[in-house]
């Protein structure tokens, strides 16, 4: 038992180091700030968060296979810049709305899988030019931000738990105990549990899912074993999509408005892969997943708050410092890298260091 | 003759198979029967392997027909034999190193709960099935990546029977495996026939067979020789029909030498992890001598461990008397050691495909050929055509990309890039392999001419006849050490085949270090 533990945790130290990593970070953060360990900074932080979440989930998918996705940022921008032409009016108009977001991000998803399964191409290039034209698209439809999100929508989705009865009058505004006791954690952590658990975990445990890790780790052994190759990569890049139109829902949901901005756009997608590598997931394929690639954004949105509450007078000053921002992701994405690449010194043939 | 059981499992019909022109397979006719365990037996490139592929549903045929349980059947993938109830276990692994053991058992229909996969069930099912190759050791959600090579060959085959096949193939399935595990195959296997299922096995241990097998077929040269129940050849008949060659190759002559040339390779108790064992080989200035025996014996794990590509290499290896650890193939060329390997595989190991011929040829020598911080335009290009002249490659420019070529020009560009370096030591990995008869020829030239200007030449061939014709003297593998060594005369086909398969030397070599 304690065995299996040991096995597991050593199989897991990448995520398990970033949510350490991340947990360090936090409560420094929260130590320092004014308002830390409230419920307010907690929202303020999760709204900041789940969509840079959701897009480093996305991007982890091609990155199992040992491939990579660059059109993540360029489609959730697209997505954003539907989700504010579609997500408001009537109910029935704004349940339309959300789903069509989902399905556009699925489409845009689904083609790139296309593209790389039966062109036989290589994913960088295909996904670097299937997001620009993801970009033109959005830019079509968004040439200056702008747009209208549903405002009650925007509201429940970006604050706690207890606004979500009270906005839409739920229990006559007197919600019972066990919601109460529940009232205070923050709505983009409540739909962070809901995608994971009714998406991921669902996806990770099918054989498809299994055959995604079986791909990318081994993908002549995978084919040899009778593994559906091409499904499995055609999954991955189609969840993928889902997840990045997902990102582009609730970004558009959070702003209220939409906004095309391919500059954005790239920097997201450079974000999603950092978070990938520091959670812990192997840009070689097989190994990781996307409860490792949370624990990788936690860790780069933290380095974000902390500079944010550095007196600029004390000895660490210097932290305070936005300009030096990059420079200190940087070190930890090279930090994390490191740890990933630890495997090198127990290899026998260095002819093996170069598959 | 087919002395086949009553209604055969399997049976191959005018079998065809062949690779651009190279026949694979010519007009094979096979057939096994359940409740048996049948042996295929045949030297490297009898067609063993085709045989194999084709059964499994990897490859098809170009030509005849496949029945199996009476029913004409034509694999396109291997996930349809799978379903038919044809199980291979591949020579080359087919795990999954970064999916833990249970899930590589379990890879295709895993059980499930809900739609999902149920890892409760699927441990379990892991446990029994390690259980039944007596593996209770392994623990299921340990990953593969993370078990020595004779664990996962174990993995591989728990995986084989939780597909529940009808005819399990094994391809060379235990070459990894340790003496004990080999027991405990043996059990499973008598068990799993006295079951009814078929099962067809490839391997080049004739001891092996011998034991377990109750039908030997032995294949030469992709045709299907003949077909008897074990015990009724002895091993010298078995030889005699593995042996047997439509052609012969022309080789320059062997010097005739008084004296022991002066050696210039010495290598002693060489080691590496578990494929090398204590091998000593000196090679003298200008001769030949030839690595032998039957394919992945450790005769590649050698050269590369002299060319310092190798980590954890033990054992000492002088150079003309100064002992040299090279660290790299970059160290191994330098002009103090002198080595240069020509790589079995050309087009991943020898070649940039994309350069140029010139290119390629001028890359070893470019440190040669620089003069101050560039290189010389004028001494390359007068190299480059004094290499594409001594080796007569055919080519219509050499700034023509090197992919443009024949196997054997290419192959010659290899050897032009390494004749470049003047290296004191030249390591060749089965140069001739692909290539046609006539280049061949030229390289057995090219290398008796070498060896007569001194070079000192370590030549790794899978080709016995090349064995013969071009070397002073030959080292047969087997099991990652020397298994016996054969000089002048006694280097024959006869001596290196059983040599190959370890036979004759059972007397020289103590028991246990056979492995």
């Amino acid at each position: 038992m304690i065995e299996n533990l040991r096995l597991r945790a050593a199989q897991n130290l990448g995520p398990l180091l970033a949510f350490g990593l991340f947990v360090l970070l936090y409560c420094f953060y929260s130590v320092l700030h004014p308002k830390g360990f409230t419920v307010d900074l907690f929202v303020q932080n999760s709204n900041e968060t789940l969509t840079l979440v959701l897009l480093g989930m996305a991007q982890t998918l091609p990155v199992l296979l040992a491939g990579i996705d660059l059109s993540v940022g360029p489609l959730m921008t697209l997505v954003d810049s539907i989700a504010s032409e579609v997500v408001h009016g009537s109910p029935a108009e704004i349940v339309f709305g959300i789903l069509l977001c989902v399905f556009c991000g699925l489409v845009g998803g689904a083609i790139n899988g296309i593209i790389v399964v039966y062109g036989r191409l290589q994913p960088i290039v295909v996904t670097l030019a299937t997001g620009a034209v993801f970009s033109g698209i959005a830019l079509f439809i968004r040439p200056t931000p702008g747009g209208e999100v549903d405002g009650d929508l925007s509201w429940v989705a970006t604050n706690a738990l207890s606004e979500l009865p009270a906005t839409y009058g739920w229990w006559g505004g007197n919600p019972p105990a066990w919601f109460n006791a529940i009232s205070g954690i923050p709505m983009p952590i409540v739909l962070l549990v809901a995608v994971v658990v009714f998406i991921w975990l669902p996806f990770k445990n099918s054989e498809t899912g299994r055959a995604v890790y079986a791909v990318g780790s081994n993908e002549a052994a995978a084919y040899m074993s009778g593994v559906r190759v091409n499904r499995a990569k055609l999954a991955a890049y189609t969840l993928g999509g889902v997840f990045a139109g997902l990102a582009g829902l609730y970004f558009a949901v959070q702003t209220g408005s939409g906004n095309a901005d391919p500059i954005q756009a790239g920097t997201y997608t450079l974000n999603s892969i950092a978070a990938v590598v520091i959670g812990g997931t192997s840009m070689l394929g097989g190994s990781g997943g996307a409860i490792a690639t949370i624990f990788g954004v936690f860790v780069l949105r933290s380095i974000t708050f902390c500079f944010r509450v550095v007196d600029s007078d004390s000895a660490i000053g210097f932290l305070a410092n936005p300009l030096l921002q990059p420079m200190f992701e940087g070190i930890i994405l090279l930090l994390a890298v490191c740890i990933g690449a630890a495997r090198v010194f127990r290899v026998k043939n260095r002819l093996n260091l170069f598959q | 003759m087919a002395p086949s059981p009553a209604a055969p499992l399997l049976q191959l019909r005018n079998i065809s198979k062949a690779y651009g022109g190279v026949k694979a397979l010519t007009d094979v006719d096979f057939a096994t029967g359940a409740a048996s365990i049948h042996a295929v037996l045949g030297e490297n490139g009898a067609g063993k392997s085709t045989l194999i592929k084709i059964i499994s549903g990897v490859t098809r045929p170009d030509a005849g027909t496949v029945a199996f349980e009476g029913r004409e059947v034509a694999f396109a993938t291997p996930q349809e034999a799978n379903a038919a109830g044809i199980v291979t276990i591949f020579q080359e692994l087919s795990v999954m190193p970064d999916l833990s053991v249970a899930d590589n058992i379990s890879i295709t229909r895993p059980p499930r709960r809900l739609g999902l996969i149920d890892h409760r069930a699927q441990r379990r099912r892991a446990e029994e099935l390690l259980a039944r190759v007596g593996c209770e050791d392994i623990n299921p959600i340990e990953r593969v990546r993370n078990l020595p090579l004779s664990r996962r060959q174990m993995v591989e085959i728990a995986k084989a029977l939780g597909r529940n096949p009808k005819l399990l193939i094994l391809d060379e399935a235990t070459s990894a495996l340790t003496a004990a595990d080999v027991e405990r195959v043996y059990g499973i296997l008598h068990k799993l026939r006295s079951e009814g299922l078929g099962l067809l096995y490839i391997s080049h241990r004739m001891h092996e067979i011998k034991e377990l097998a109750d039908t030997i077929s032995v294949f030469r040269n992709g045709r299907h020789v003949e077909t008897f129940p074990t015990g009724t050849r002895n091993d010298e008949a078995i030889i005699g029909m593995m042996i047997g060659r439509e052609y012969k190759n022309v080789y320059p002559p062997k010097p005739v030498r008084a004296a022991p040339p002066a050696p210039v390779l010495e290598v002693r108790n060489l080691g590496w992890v578990d494929r090398l064992h204590d091998i000593s080989v000196t090679v003298g200035k200008g001769e030949i001598v030839g690595l032998g025996g039957l394919d992945g014996q450790g005769q590649r794990e050698l050269l590369l461990a002299l060319f310092g590509v190798l980590r954890g290499v033990e054992g000492s290896v002088e150079v003309e008397g100064r002992p040299v650890k090279p660290g790299s193939p970059a160290a191994a060329t330098r002009r103090d050691v002198g080595m240069a390997l020509i790589p079995e595989d050309r087009k991943t190991e020898g070649l940039m495909l994309p350069m140029s011929i010139g290119d390629n040829i001028s890359l070893t020598a470019l440190r040669k050929l620089t003069r101050g911080v560039v290189i010389d335009a004028g001494a390359e290009k007068s190299s480059i055509a004094a290499m594409v002249e001594k080796l007569q490659i055919k080519i219509g420019s050499v700034a023509d990309p090197v992919a443009t070529l024949s196997g054997g020009n290419q192959q010659k560009v290899v050897i032009a890039k390494w004749l470049l370096t003047a290296a004191r030591i030249l390591l060749l990995n089965d140069p001739t392999r692909g290539i046609d008869v006539g280049t061949k020829q030229e390289i057995y030239r090219l290398l008796r001419q070498l060896a007569d200007q001194g070079t000192a030449i370590l030549f790794y061939s899978t080709d016995y006849d090349e064995l013969i014709g071009c070397c002073d003297r030959v080292l047969i593998l087997y099991g990652g050490r020397v298994a016996r060594v054969l000089e002048g005369e006694a280097i024959s086909e006869k001596n290196i085949v059983s040599a190959s398969f370890n036979l004759a030397a059972s007397e020289a070599v103590p028991a246990e270090a056979a492995p």
